[in-house]
């Protein structure tokens, strides 16, 4: 049966460890920011033996590119982007420490598999829920590759932001449990 | 001959990119409140409520519906009685273009394949705009414009099969498709199918389906009931909003069918998430 926390960011093994596929979270605290330039960029610096802009242990990352704010908002629309293309970073940072992702669609077995060894999760956040999403977010901040323009690393500050958790730290997957009830064969 | 200003054309383009960023047209919208009476699956109904929320608050407060606020698509069909005077049609309607995503505070999502630089500080703002233009009779433009996301984008695909596929083959192929993307698209879906022509034709033609009313039943009887069945078989696969499971993942099936080599049978499958972004005008 699904349930329902409330949790704060840094987020810590303990706080990972009791969530299962299906559970409704609600993210407060401050996340990050990245997209698949982003997440080049943020590998390359750790392959070169240099620090990340910001501290990656315990941290949540969003994979967004929002739209630009409108005079006196603190961001535009902000729902997540599909996350399969982060696959191929994503297991470098879980390993650094990641506690979390917010994204939307399917990860690969190496994302899982980092998922179950170091303890972290993926969250999934509605797709083309730009506009309600983005009212969770109460400040942004680009403290990183500002270049990038909608991809550049933001620190953001989010109140009650909705996602559930997709892949635990015990390997379910809620698309597949989902999918699997009511497919027709 | 009639003279229709180049301003107005970027006018015109301006408002209907500004104005369908925040409101989801009547089909799309009718088609969500639908599926949401229809959802078997509470999670996935859940789900649906917080899009048909988010509906609300985007129109309501004039915020864009999804931060991917596309690539501008524009199929253009302007009247052989009409001069454009003060510039070219497609200088308009690219001009047009910039200023809503500009103006709209809308993000650019257009960039180079390679360097992914994107492409705002050479050629504009999410420029340029991708236009399909044909001449038809008549003493008017008619404009149909979507935005086009990633997301769906990135999970079309397109395929020449022998004709001995047949109508088994384009079917299986579609449900391959949809059922590959899994909840990537953003479901529930559009799912827009061009059928023969050349290669190139039947891409056109599924992107061009999509832009059709949800709702609407395709003129050809036989393609109107493949439509039905195609949905059918698409809605079996239980993948649901978003992919949380569920009885709901296909709004509608679009068909356009066009006449083809007697060597080939071209399928292209388009697929266009929930935020179904279309509109129309005629100048």
């Amino acid at each position: 049966m699904s349930k329902t926390y409330h949790l704060t960011t840094p987020l810590s093994d303990e706080d990972v460890s009791m969530l299962n596929s299906g559970d409704i979270v609600y993210l407060n605290g401050t996340i990050y920011t990245a997209r698949d330039a982003a997440h080049k960029r943020l590998v390359d610096l750790l392959d070169a033996g240099k620090e990340l802009p910001f501290d990656v242990k315990g941290a949540v990352i969003y994979f967004v590119g929002p739209t630009p704010p409108k005079p006196g908002d603190p961001i535009g629309s902000a729902g997540p982007t599909t996350s399969y293309r982060m696959d191929s970073y994503s297991p470098r940072l879980i390993a650094e420490g990641l506690k979390g992702m917010i994204g939307k669609g399917k990860r690969n077995k190496d994302v899982t598999d980092a998922c179950q060894k170091h303890k972290a999760v993926y969250f999934g956040a509605t797709g083309g829920a730009g506009a309600l999403l983005g009212k969770q977010i109460k400040s942004a901040e680009v403290i990183a590759y500002e270049e990038l323009g909608p991809e550049a690393v933001r620190k953001l500050e989010v109140v009650d932001f909705p996602v559930t958790v997709i892949n635990d730290t015990y390997g379910e997957d809620l698309y597949k449990i989902g999918r699997s009830q009511y497919e027709v064969k | 001959m009639r003279e229709i200003a180049y301003e107005e054309i970027v006018k015109n383009v301006r408002d209907i990119i500004v104005y369908s960023a925040s409101n989801l047209p009547e089909d799309a919208l009718q088609a969500m409140k639908d599926a949401y009476e229809n959802e078997k699956s509470p999670v996935s109904k859940e789900v649906l409520k917080q899009l048909l929320e988010n509906a609300d608050i985007a129109s309501s407060e004039a915020r864009p519906l999804c931060q991917d606020t596309g690539l501008a698509v524009f199929f253009v069909k302007i009247g052989a009685d009409v001069k454009v005077v003060g510039g070219l049609l497609k200088d308009a309607i690219n001009e047009g273009t910039e200023k809503g995503y500009v103006e709209g505070y809308l993000r650019a999502s257009t960039c180079e394949p390679f360097s992914r630089a994107n492409l705002k500080d050479t050629v504009g703002y999410n420029l340029p705009a991708i236009i399909h233009l044909y001449i038809v009779e008549g003493d008017k433009i008619a404009i149909e414009y979507a935005a086009k996301g990633g997301g769906s984008e990135n999970v079309s695909r397109a395929r020449v099969f022998p004709p001995a596929a047949g109508k088994a083959g384009v079917i299986e192929y579609v449900k391959e498709c949809i059922s590959d993307a899994g909840p990537n698209p953003c479901p529930p879906l559009t799912v827009g199918v061009g059928i023969g022509g050349t290669f190139e034709k039947a891409v056109i033609s599924s992107k061009h389906a999509l832009f059709r009313n949800i709702g609407s039943v395709n003129e050809d009887p036989e393609m109107a009931e493949m439509e039905v069945e195609i949905k059918e078989v698409l809605n079996k696969l239980g993948i649901g909003t978003m992919g949380m499971g569920g009885t709901e993942t296909v709004l509608a099936v679009h068909i356009e069918s066009n006449p083809c080599h007697i060597a080939s049978l071209p399928v292209s499958v388009n697929v266009q998430c929930h935020s179904s972004r279309h509109t129309h005008i005629t100048i």
